[in-house]
């Protein structure tokens, strides 16, 4: 019994209890001491009816004096007891509110269509259209690539655009502005939010697996990018990928390698050169088709690489933008800069 | 009941890790792991979405053999819908995480209840 009790730490119950409980510890340190330690002391009741006596005070102000004293105690017990049976109280309360909602989906998914039968109701006229014509309207291969770049442009245009606003963000919070020496001008948090000083420098394994990793990365994403309409792919994976390519370099060179390439001026540029040309071409393409006019843009053969009109041009945008946007991520949160 | 949600196993599933993501949204205090709740929400509303588009039998939504027939592919719409929610879900854990990495700096903790308390004393003061 008292070897369980005493592995009881690294049992995995215990571990998990830990874990539910992290980060309640300092206000269950709190509530501790100010259950061993009241922060005021109690008015003594007997010593206080003493006093009436002595005194000969009113009724009236002795039952004040006795409110004031169960106002306290109630106080007392809100700030320590009170707080730990609340928050066991709200603990089970959530559990109970997640585990209502489960059961309310799971019945509703009980109702459901079968898993994998062709007569979902999603599958309406709709697809019909973009599987039977998408080859034809679009010129795509791969019909998601033709959906989401030609039938629902607009959508990708709003989506690469929230990319883009939520780098504008994450650069407008954490950001560390430099003065005219090239010194950032908050030190502190500069040299705190600065992880470069763990790592080793010159990594000898790293730089060369990244020499030999990043151009095959970098390739496939390109590749990727401009198969987008041929296969499975397009400018959000590719984009992805490309950024990671240049994660990998970053960490294997360091920032003032990665630096010659990629500042802040090139990020802005390319996003608004990426989005700007998505804008215009779509809404071309698209006031054309509106107005029943030809829009002189060829859709080429089905399956070669410059065929489907605009879907590779669009693809290549979408991919820059998604590539800047998570470069940026990272580098803002290593070192809150480029 | 349970016949039918064994048929519908993703979907079932999906739902179960939506109510876990939600009940670690309540429960955890570490604003860290609220963000991974949210993130599993997101996850299993692409299982969701995605198991809703599988047809039986047909193949992913990319021409082979010039075939451009209905019964041959699979629904592609959902495939595009779960492209945009990875895209709004890459956003959102963005400019959260971000924020946190804010409220880490002035108030030093990750519990939001020691948060709001801190920033209720800066209020008074």
């Amino acid at each position: 019994m008292s070897k369980r009790r005493s592995d009881w730490e690294q049992r995995p119950q215990a571990r998990f209890l830990r874990w539910m409980r992290d980060g309640y510890g300092a206000l269950d340190d709190q509530i501790t001491t100010s259950i061993s330690q009241p922060a005021a002391p109690r008015p003594d009741q007997e010593a206080m009816e003493a006093h009436d006596i002595l005194v000969g005070t009113h009724r009236h102000e002795r039952e004040l004096a006795l409110d004031r004293l169960a106002h306290y105690d109630l106080q007392n017990w809100a700030n320590t007891r009170g707080r730990k049976v609340l928050g066991r109280l709200y603990a089970v309360l959530a559990l109970l509110l997640g585990l209502i909602l489960i059961y309310f989906l799971l019945n509703t998914v009980a109702f459901m269509p079968r898993f994998a039968s062709a007569d979902v109701p999603a599958n309406n006229e709709v697809i019909a259209r973009y599987v039977e014509k998408g080859l034809e309207e679009t010129g795509a291969i791969n019909i998601v690539a033709g959906m989401i770049l030609d039938y629902r442009a607009f959508d990708t245009l709003g989506e690469s655009t929230v990319l883009f606003v939520a780098a504008c963000a994450v650069l407008i919070l954490l950001r560390i502005d430099l003065d005219d020496h090239g010194q950032p001008m908050q030190q502190l948090i500069a040299e705190e939010s600065d992880d470069r000083h763990y790592e080793p420098k010159n990594d000898r394994i790293l730089q060369g697996s990244a020499m030999v990793l990043t151009p095959i990365i970098l390739l496939f994403g390109i590749y990727v990018l401009f198969n987008g309409h041929l296969g499975p792919g397009g400018g959000f994976s590719g984009g992805a990928i490309l950024s990671s390519g240049l994660i990998l370099y970053l960490n294997a060179f360091g920032f003032q390698k990665a630096g010659r390439f990629f500042t802040y001026k090139i990020f802005m540029w390319v996003s608004f050169f990426s989005l700007g040309f998505y804008g215009v071409a779509k809404a071309y393409s698209f006031y054309m088709g509106a107005n029943g006019l030809h829009s002189g843009i060829p859709l080429g053969t089905p399956g070669a690489i410059l065929s489907s009109g605009l879907i590779m041009p669009l693809n290549i945008a979408v991919g820059l933008v998604v590539a800047c946007t998570m470069y940026i991520f990272y580098a803002l949160f290593r070192k809150g800069g480029l | 009941m349970w016949q039918a949600l064994y048929d519908n196993l993703e979907q079932t599933v999906a739902v179960i890790l939506f109510g876990i993501g939600f009940t670690i949204l309540l429960l955890q205090r570490n604003l860290i792991r609220k963000i991974i709740g949210l993130n599993i929400m997101s996850t299993a509303t692409y299982l969701f979405l995605a198991s809703m588009g599988y047809i039986e039998g047909r193949k992913a939504p990319i021409v082979t053999d010039g075939v451009t027939d209905l019964a041959a592919y699979i629904n592609p719409i959902p495939a595009g819908l779960v492209l945009t929610g990875i895209v709004v879900s890459v956003s959102f854990t963005g400019i959260m995480l971000a924020l946190t990495v804010r409220l880490y700096r002035r108030y030093r903790t990750l519990d939001i209840d020691q948060i709001a308390l801190l920033a209720k004393g800066e209020d008074m003061a």
